[in-house]
């Protein structure tokens, strides 16, 4: 399947990337030679083959659910882009 | 190039060791040619004040007699792992002026026993690249020059800061990190030694993720000895990253030998691939009958998914870089970009717009796609199931023997400038990409140079946390190639 210009639409909404139509489009060769490059995964019988999620064959491992920081409020505001009363401060968004 | 700089990390221990000079004499001169070689672009922050206080606490504990491993050393970090306090950039725009409340694992390990941190390494945006070209602070200039030409040559990527400055002889070692290569591949085109250890083996807490299944953090530095002691500090078990392996550090640097007697060496069969530069090619034969002279016996052996693995590897890395860097909203940390009179949807889009360099956002893009319904299955999924593929080829090839002998890359330094397409410029990582999908550790070793007078690196491969017989055979091929060219200063 190729992409298009619609699909890329969707992908850069969903990452939330603004581009503009212009923009769009000349991704779309550009993701279809990517597209094109993997291709060859298509090749490859999988048939029965499970997948790898990671190669540490472990469960990830219990911890108790312990506060271990203190309180870092007044440190983490120190690289917030805009901040009020403590809080990280957006645009009003309930109107 | 003072005659400091150009020791070993053994070499200045036991120097300090034995007071022929001070930590305070040897961290200024580099922090000296850390200032003459800025024209490299290898560094994106300096920490002279940092460096130099750490260098006297170092001289304080040779003087008590409570020196830690690496008392003195001056080193850099790759700027994707986190220093508390210093600014952290992963070479992005997004990062802003992030400065993290935090310490990673490994640099923590390095102070712990301490080293002192010349500052923050130049990389590709966000670990992504094989020339570290794509960085929003410039790309970084190998100090490597073929010869009779000034043309400037890129050092690799995307440890392509680490790889610059410790073949330039400004830092005595560095940390660097490796999703498909970025470790090994600078490592081999900057005339130095890289390993990537197994997967686990080191704490990815205060990495900049890019793919959390790929991403390793190890070291570069000019010896094999040098990258064993820097991996058995920075290694170890760290309850706050959940893949840490929970397993003792094992003595790398007290049992290594160059005596491979009883070892299997495979050669993969595949790997002898079109568009290979002959040179290599040589070097590569040539090094299989070093290690043939050092005791080992040499067998053919074949990684059939070699070419699949490639591929899966762009499908797996694009779609967890998509999900890692989705964490960039211009909310909490780094740039915000706030149109007039915007709302909260308007701040990702332009933040993510304006922070996300060209490849960071293709590759996003690509990411996100094979995430969606309609390339789920047929590409993310199966990509995972070529992973599964590609780790059986190894566990199979090491029925036959204990290690692989490969190229690092395919050819040698090239022009800044010359990068082809973003695809093409992953057949340099072809000969890495397989290892990192199955976690093994890998060194690069330079083992020549070419016509050009540029290095040439070998890579070889162990089994599944065989750290030792990696940096054993490396130091094999380090001592039989005894490569000693060095970049002529023109910086």
């Amino acid at each position: 399947m190729a992409v298009d210009e619609k699909m890329v639409a969707r992908a850069a909404k969903l990452a939330r990337i603004g581009l503009t139509s212009d923009e769009q489009a000349a991704l779309v060769p550009e993701l279809n030679n990517i597209f094109d490059w993997v291709s060859k995964l298509q090749d490859v019988d999988v048939e029965g083959v499970e997948q790898t999620i990671s190669v540490v064959q472990s469960a990830p491992a219990w911890r108790d659910d312990n506060v271990t920081a203190d309180n870092l409020q007044d440190v983490l505001m120190q690289n917030a882009p805009a901040s009020a009363h403590g809080f990280f401060a957006v645009p009003k968004v309930v109107e | 190039m003072s005659n400091l700089t150009n020791l070993s990390i053994t070499a200045m221990l036991s120097g300090l060791g034995a007071k022929d000079f001070s930590a305070r004499e040897l961290v200024q001169a580099h922090v000296d040619a850390v200032e003459g070689a800025r024209t490299l672009n290898s560094f994106i922050t300096e920490t002279p004040e940092a460096a130099l206080a750490a260098a006297d606490a170092a001289d304080k504990a040779y003087a008590d007699g409570t020196s830690g491993k690496l008392a003195g050393i001056p080193l850099g970090i790759k700027d994707n792992l986190a220093t508390k306090g210093d600014r952290l950039t992963a070479a992005s725009n997004i990062l802003g002026e992030f400065k993290p409340p935090y310490e990673s694992f490994v640099t923590n390990q390095l102070k712990q026993a301490g080293a002192s941190i010349l500052g923050k390494l130049n990389l590709d945006e966000f670990a992504m690249g094989v020339s570290n070209e794509s960085s929003a602070f410039g790309p970084v200039v190998s100090p490597w020059r073929a010869n009779g030409s000034d043309d400037k040559l890129v050092p690799g990527g995307s440890s392509g800061g680490s790889a610059a400055a410790v073949a330039a002889r400004i830092v005595a070692g560095a940390l660097g990190t490796d999703t498909g290569g970025s470790i090994r591949q600078p490592a081999a085109l900057s005339g130095i030694v890289g390993l990537k250890p197994s997967y686990g083996r080191c704490s990815r807490w205060g990495a900049v993720a890019l793919a959390s299944s790929l991403d390793h953090i190890g070291p570069m530095a000019r010896t094999v000895e040098d990258c064993a002691l820097l991996l058995e500090v920075m290694a170890g078990f760290d309850a706050n990253d959940s893949t840490s392996l929970d397993l003792p550090v094992p003595e790398w640097t007290a049992n290594l030998s160059p005596d491979l007697k009883g070892k299997r060496v495979g050669i993969p069969s595949e790997y002898r691939a079109d568009g290979i530069n002959p040179e290599v090619v040589a070097a590569w034969d040539k090094a299989a009958d070093w290690l043939r002279d050092a005791g080992a016996e040499i067998v053919e052996i074949s990684l059939p998914h070699t070419d699949a693995a490639l591929a899966a590897y762009y499908v797996i890395s694009s779609a967890e870089a998509s999900s890692n860097l989705s964490r960039y909203d211009g909310i909490r940390f780094g740039l915000r970009v706030q149109p007039e009179n915007g709302n909260l949807d308007d701040i990702y889009y332009a933040t993510r717009k304006a922070g996300f360099g060209p490849d960071a956002r293709r590759r996003v893009l690509f990411g996100t796609l094979v995430l969606t319904a309609d390339f789920f299955e047929s590409h993310y999924v199966r990509a995972q199931k070529v992973r599964t593929l590609v780790i059986q080829d190894f566990t199979k090839a090491f029925e036959a023997c204990d290690l692989l002998l490969t190229p690092t890359a395919p050819n040698a330094a090239f022009p800044l400038g010359a990068s082809a397409s973003q695809t093409d410029a992953y057949l340099n990582d072809m000969f890495t990409i397989p290892t990192s999908l199955a976690g093994l550790p890998a060194i690069s070793v330079p083992a020549a140079t070419n016509a050009q007078g540029l290095p040439l690196g070998l890579q070889l491969i162990g089994k599944p946390l065989d750290e030792q017989s990696v940096l054993n055979a490396g130091l094999a091929l380090q001592q039989a190639a005894g490569f000693d060219a060095l970049p002529e200063r023109w910086w």
